[in-house]
């Protein structure tokens, strides 16, 4: 029975180090292949031992699949291809692989240099691994091998974020990587066809949540923003360098606009700039609006953020700073919250998910005395703020996604377990489909029962087409061929060009009946006797009478002889071949009750 | 003769033969009236006196009972014909002489004028429209657009025929289609013309007037420019496609667009069901230039490659010709002299501008400013930065950077270009000479260009340098004679010549190749070049505009899909090594042209006879067929295993061409031969029964 297997082996019930295992058809599919921000050991890195033991990776992997360039779908690729060693295809959009390499160069800075970690990949490892990336386009078909083929959908999360469509013959399965459902300032919508896939692989980071509408998220963070700066206060923005950075950005930069605000904006690390140019070079990855006006005004170009230069955090007076990274786990956003979190007057606004184990998490926990390196306490004074823009789908927008792709089965990952079996639940009772949501290493396997495609031969389909093309419920019609499987190719012809093809010569198989029938006429009115008689029952049926006597029904022979004994019997002889098998036997036994008296 | 007799029908003869749900063939009707004046040289005779137009084309293609329409391609040389639209009154253009018959008759003075030994219609220009009486376009299911080029025509399509299609075009074909049509829109509306001459189109009027006008074909149907609305209105029945996209057409027709190599998102389109493949070639390059490479390996296994859109100037290498181009111009601008460029807003203009980026220092001319006036200049260079993924592998790996792909960038930063939508406005206050001025349109009948036309065409120290190949440049420059400028004629056509075509054919081995006529012998100007035309075996079938032509091959299989419980049911026996055989017999649903085989249903219980059967419920449905029977029958063991089965007393006797098998006591005969067995016995059913299902176990079933 072929069988379709998925393994988490990162984000199964967790959030973070995203990387999946699918088999399906025989192909194994990696999808992603990321980092965890909440561990700094070996367990920040997905087991790929998992995999293979002894062998080669890429002896087990016919490819991997990025979704989008977040360290957790893809921090662990240069460990992987590099240090474990894989020498397969990459596959990613073509902004996930402008944008990819820059993290993990950030990401690997961090590590090394600022934390002194050996054993860590090294720049040119990441320029190596960079080399095996082959570009998708969206809704392109690529070709893996001649079976494998995989396929890009719009997801929204972050620019060049996608989903992937996996498929080998009539089986398929998706990928959603991160993805959001409902269009902002700089990104459109994911979208989906109904593809029917067998498995549905979601992410379900806000599996419970049903967020308010996004203006008023939009307008409780400018209030908060406005009131500090107002009060003179400082306010800490920790994002990635790209992704809800430059959402966020366009909404500050019309406020301040709008408002007329002085007080500076800045976006530190130099990576912004470059970041914005993303941007700028990616606009058919933006959404409607942005596409539409990008000639007349480019809106990745801000007139009021600037570039954020280490001593400004000491300088007096209002400001707001986004710094990177996001979960304040390090770098500079960790920096500037150290030394603000002592002031009540600042504030420090979360703009997404942090995982646990980093200070974003903790401070969201509510705790207010943090323990820093080398056993210093940091006491946070400062407001902290959660403020959800993650672009990722809420439950309501996964559940619309389910819906719009229609398949047989759900597996949840990129989630928290308890999370997860609600909208499992929920899942299950609407669309009365399995779901499942396997914890790392837990292989989830679904059995599948693929149709087999053929080629009909024109003829026979024809044929049968002429007959009527809606079947009779009562009577359904059976077509009848002869398939012919020559190494893969399987052909189903009608049987006479089966035998045609094959050289083999058809067996005739006949049936000659002898029937007796009393009747003292000459054979020839018996003939007419057994005519009429025939043509009043099988009205449906082509009845002659042939000049030399004999009568047919169809192919069927039937003769009228004297019996060699007795006058007063004739023997009809009905020859039929095994294709008339039916009406043979029915005409002989019809034959045998006698003829009607001639009236 | 022909190897498919039926080459030529008419198309009232394939729509009859379209009307089953599965037609054998394929019909292709062909649209693309003929484009008359840029190729006067073409023989004139039979009913169609003029041929398609084959670098603008616009076929339709019916496929598995699918209307397809290949391309939307509109003709303009038909405006070569008109008065250039003036943007700033022109004394000499409104002070042209009225044209006479030659008895002196001026009845037509004030719509026809003449300019050096030239008539011109004065009127609004007009275009030479795809045909729209061959087929009902109303039944045209979708539009495939190969290129930005080949779309112009299409408002007239999708607005006015009752189209209720899609149209399927990638997003940099729609996105620079969109910015040409809105330049011509602009260049015909902001010189409104109250003239709209239709005299000189009556058909005995027309038979007076001098060549070219005498042998223009169809002016009836010539219309004016579409409106911005319209063009919106077509633009938006358009779905954005990616290469390599698979793209089902009502379950029947998978169509995919290719990368073609020759402008930015242009591409070819595979027409495909799971057993024919249809080639849509149209405008491709093997030159790298910025463009993502044609894809060529994905043609390969195609039935019928159906070639168009080949170079128009066969004869000349288009990079011989940019490099004329730079020593033509820097030539000029030393002397002191301007120098125009006459060119649509997008395409060759990139690379134009990309050789100047590393050409203009070394010549010495990084003082000279460069002008590019165009309503859509800004968004055509904004544009070309934004698609990366449509570009070559080097541009590509730019935005990598992040840089922008293309160096026009840096010449706008460092001044050198300046971009301006009009003559009016910023540019006056900017405009130094000597310059070089790249703008539009390049009939040299509307757009900016006309004034620069008046403005320099009195002095021979200016150029006017010829670039795009469309327009035959002596039938443009017609109204401005007599002229003192320079004319250099550089045509920049990237497209695949005859020597490339032909390498591409030996690599894709098509069964079939199917072109524009012109293509099959050496263009009359050089018939002599018998390398100036497709050589390929079996001989390339060539269509001409209005023809309908029937595709040379049969389809013979269709895809249908065996649902597993069907296919566990099956018991496959090894008939030779490798080779096995099932019989089916399975009920066949077919829905959105998707076939799929059940299983049989289970036969129904009968009911217990509580009613009585009619005598007409027995009666055998002789629809229902038995299998098929091969093999031969072994007497021996025939024999052994009637004893097995109780028969005694059995007699075997040989005959000339087999045996007769006896069963004497009940007066049973058998006769087995090679190939027939036949059972001859009393009306006893359960014998013969019995006996018929031992002779089956000895044979296959089909």
């Amino acid at each position: 029975m072929p069988e379709i297997r998925v393994t988490p082996l990162g984000a199964g019930q967790d959030v973070g180090r995203s990387c999946i295992l699918v088999s399906i058809a025989g192909k194994n599919v990696m999808l992603d292949c990321g980092m965890h921000m909440g561990f700094s050991d070996d367990r920040r890195f997905p087991d790929f031992s998992y995999i293979t033991r002894s062998g080669r990776l890429t002896d087990f992997l016919d490819c991997v699949i990025i979704s989008h360039f977040h360290l957790d779908h893809c921090g662990a690729l240069p460990y992987f291809s590099e240090m474990v060693g894989y020498d397969g295809p990459i596959y990613m959009t073509q902004p996930t692989q402008a944008i990819c390499p820059i993290l993990l160069e950030d990401y690997r800075k961090i590590a090394v240099d600022k934390k002194g970690e050996a054993r860590f990949f090294t720049s040119q490892m990441i320029k190596d691994c960079m080399k095996k990336v082959v570009a998708v386009h969206l809704h392109q078909t690529v070709q893996v091998d001649d079976e494998l083929e995989i396929k890009a959908y719009y997801a929204g999360h972050v620019l060049g974020a996608a989903m992937f469509q996996i498929k080998v013959g009539s089986e398929s399965v998706v990928y959603t990587g991160d993805y959001n459902m409902t269009p902002d300032r700089h990104l459109g919508a994911a979208w989906i066809d109904k593809c029917r896939p067998n498995l549905l692989i979601t992410e379900s980071t806000y599996a419970t949540t049903i967020r308010d509408s996004k203006r008023c998220r939009e307008r409780d963070f400018l209030k908060k923003v406005h009131e500090t700066v107002e009060r003179g206060g400082k306010v800490l923005i920790p994002v990635f360098a790209l992704g809800r950075a430059q959402e966020l950005c366009i909404l500050l930069e019309t406020f301040w606009e709008r408002v007329g605000l002085k007080a500076p904006i800045y976006f530190s690390t130099g990576l912004t700039e470059k970041a914005n140019h993303y941007y700028k070079l990616f606009i058919p990855w933006t959404n409607q609006k942005i596409r539409k006006t990008f000639v007349q005004r480019n809106m990745f170009e801000f007139k009021h953020i600037k570039a954020f230069d280490r001593a400004f955090a000491d300088s007096p007076g209002p400001m707001v700073v986004f710094a990177t990274p996001g979960m304040l786990h390090a770098g500079q956003s960790l920096q500037i919250f150290r030394k603000w979190a002592g002031n009540e007057k600042n504030m420090v606004i979360m703009p997404g998910y942090c995982v646990q184990g980093t200070v974003g998490h903790k401070i969201l926990s509510g705790q207010r005395k943090l323990e820093m390196e080398g056993r210093q306490v940091l006491e946070v004074k400062m407001q902290v703020e959660y403020m959800s823009f993650s672009a990722h789908a809420d439950a309501k927008g996964i559940m619309q996604l389910v819906g719009q792709a229609e398949p047989e089965n759900v597996l949840l990952v990129h989630g928290e377990a308890k999370k997860m079996e609600f909208l499992k639940q929920k899942i299950e009772q609407e669309f009365r489909v399995s779901c499942y949501m396997p914890a790392n290493g837990e292989t989830v396997t679904l059995p599948t029962s693929p149709s087999i495609p053929v080629g009909i031969s024109l003829g026979l389909l024809k044929r049968e087409m002429a007959q009527g093309l809606l079947p009779d419920a009562k009577k359904p019609r059976l077509l009848h061929g002869t398939l012919i499987m020559k190494d893969s190719n399987f052909r189903l012809v009608s049987s006479e060009q089966a035998l045609k093809e094959l050289g083999l010569a058809e067996h005739q198989l006949r049936f000659t009946c002898r029937v007796h029938l009393h009747d003292t006429r000459k054979e020839q009115e018996t003939a007419v006797r057994v005519y009429s008689h025939l043509k009043s029952v099988l009205k449906d049926h082509c009845v002659q009478h042939l000049p030399d006597g004999s009568v047919t029904v169809e192919s069927i022979l039937i003769q009228a002889a004297a019996h060699s004994e007795d006058p007063g019997t004739k023997v009809l002889l009905v020859s039929w071949t095994y294709q008339d098998e039916e009406l043979g036997s029915y005409l002989t036994s019809l034959l045998k009750k006698g003829l009607p008296q001639a009236s | 003769m022909s190897r498919y007799p039926d080459l030529c029908l008419n198309l009232k003869e394939c729509v009859c033969q379209e009307m089953g749900t599965i037609d054998p063939s394929i019909f292709w009707a062909l649209l693309f009236k003929g484009g008359f004046y840029g190729m006067k040289k073409r023989e004139v005779g039979g009913k169609y006196c003029l041929s398609g137009h084959p670098t603008l084309p616009c076929n339709v293609l019916k496929f598995k009972s699918t209307t397809i329409m290949l391309d939307c391609g509109l003709d303009m040389t038909s405006t070569l014909n008109f008065l250039p639209l003036p943007l700033v009154q022109s004394p000499r253009l409104s002070n042209l002489p009225g044209w006479s018959l030659k008895d002196g008759n001026a009845f037509l003075d004030k719509e026809l004028k003449e300019c050096s030994g030239h008539v011109f219609v004065d009127s609004v220009p007009e275009f030479c429209l795809p045909e729209t009486e061959l087929i009902d376009l109303s039944t045209v299911d979708v539009i495939l657009i190969s290129n930005y080029h080949c779309m112009m025509a299409l408002p007239y399509i999708t607005e006015h025929t009752g189209f209720t299609g899609t149209v399927y075009a990638t997003e940099p074909s729609v996105q620079i289609g969109r910015l040409l049509m809105e330049e011509l829109v602009n260049f015909i509306e902001r010189v409104p013309k109250a003239q709209s001459a239709s005299l000189w189109k009556n058909k005995d009027i027309q038979r007076l007037l001098p060549s070219p006008l005498k042998d223009a074909v169809e002016v009836s149907t010539w219309r004016r420019c579409y409106t911005m609305q319209e063009v919106n209105s077509a633009l938006s029945k358009i779905q954005l496609v990616g290469y390599s996209q698979k793209i089902e057409l009502f379950g029947a027709v998978q169509v995919t667009p290719l990368s073609s190599g020759y402008a930015l998102g242009s591409s070819n389109w595979i027409i495909q069901s799971h057993y024919e493949k249809v080639s849509y070639v149209s405008g491709s390059s093997l030159l790298t230039t910025h463009p993502q490479p044609m894809d060529q390996a994905s043609l390969k296994n195609s039935d019928v490659l159906i070639l168009t859109g080949l170079t128009q100037i066969p004869t000349a290498n288009p990079d011989g010709m940019v490099g004329e181009f730079c020593s033509n111009l820097a030539l000029t601008v030393r002397n002191g002299g301007n120098v125009l460029v006459p060119c649509y807003p997008s395409g060759v203009i990139y690379d134009l501008l990309e050789c100047l980026y590393q050409y203009i220092d070394s010549a010495g001319l990084s003082s000279i400013p460069f002008y590019f006036i165009s309503p859509v200049a800004n968004s055509s260079l904004e544009f070309s930065q934004i698609f990366a993924e449509w570009l070559c592998h080097n541009k590509q790996t730019k935005v990598y950077l992040p840089e922008p792909p293309f160096p026009h960038a840096e010449l706008i930063q460092t001044n050198k270009l300046k971009h301006y939508p009009s003559i009016h406005g910023d540019f006056s206050n900017d405009f130094r000479q000597p310059c070089v001025v790249f703008t539009g349109h390049p009939s040299l009948r509307f757009g900016d260009v006309v004034h620069f036309m008046e403005l320099w065409g009195k002095s021979s120290l200016n150029t006017v340098i010829f670039t795009e190949p469309d327009f035959s440049y002596l039938e443009a420059l017609a109204p401005y004679q007599p002229l003192a400028m320079k004319c250099i004629y550089c045509p920049i056509d990237t497209r695949l010549n005859f020597i490339q075509v032909s390498k591409l054919l030996k690599e894709v081995q098509p069964l079939h190749v199917v072109c524009p006529e012109q293509y099959t012998q050496p263009p009359p100007a050089q018939s002599h070049r018998m390398d100036l035309m497709i050589d390929c075996q079996p001989p390339a079938m060539s269509y001409r505009r209005a023809e309908v032509l029937a595709l040379p091959f049969k389809r013979r299989y269709e895809k249908i899909e065996i649902m597993p419980e069907l296919a566990d049911s099956l018991v496959p026996m090894e008939i030779k090594p490798g080779v096995s055989l099932a019989t089916v017999s399975a009920v066949l649903h077919t829905k959105d042209n998707k076939h799929i085989l059940q299983p049989p249903p289970r036969p129904a219980q009968p009911t217990g006879g509580k009613k009585r059967k009619r005598a007409s419920d027995d009666i055998p449905d002789c629809k229902v067929l038995k299998p098929l029977l091969s093999g031969s029958i072994p007497v021996e063991q025939f024999v052994q295993t009637l004893e097995k089965h109780g028969f005694s007393d059995i007699k075997v006797e040989d005959t000339a061409k087999g045996h007769i098998v006896l069963l004497q006591e009940a007066e049973t005969l058998i006769q087995i031969e090679e190939d027939s067995t036949h059972i001859i016995c009393d009306n006893d059913e359960l014998l013969r029964v019995r006996l018929r299902d031992l002779v089956l176990k000895f044979l296959q079933k089909f």
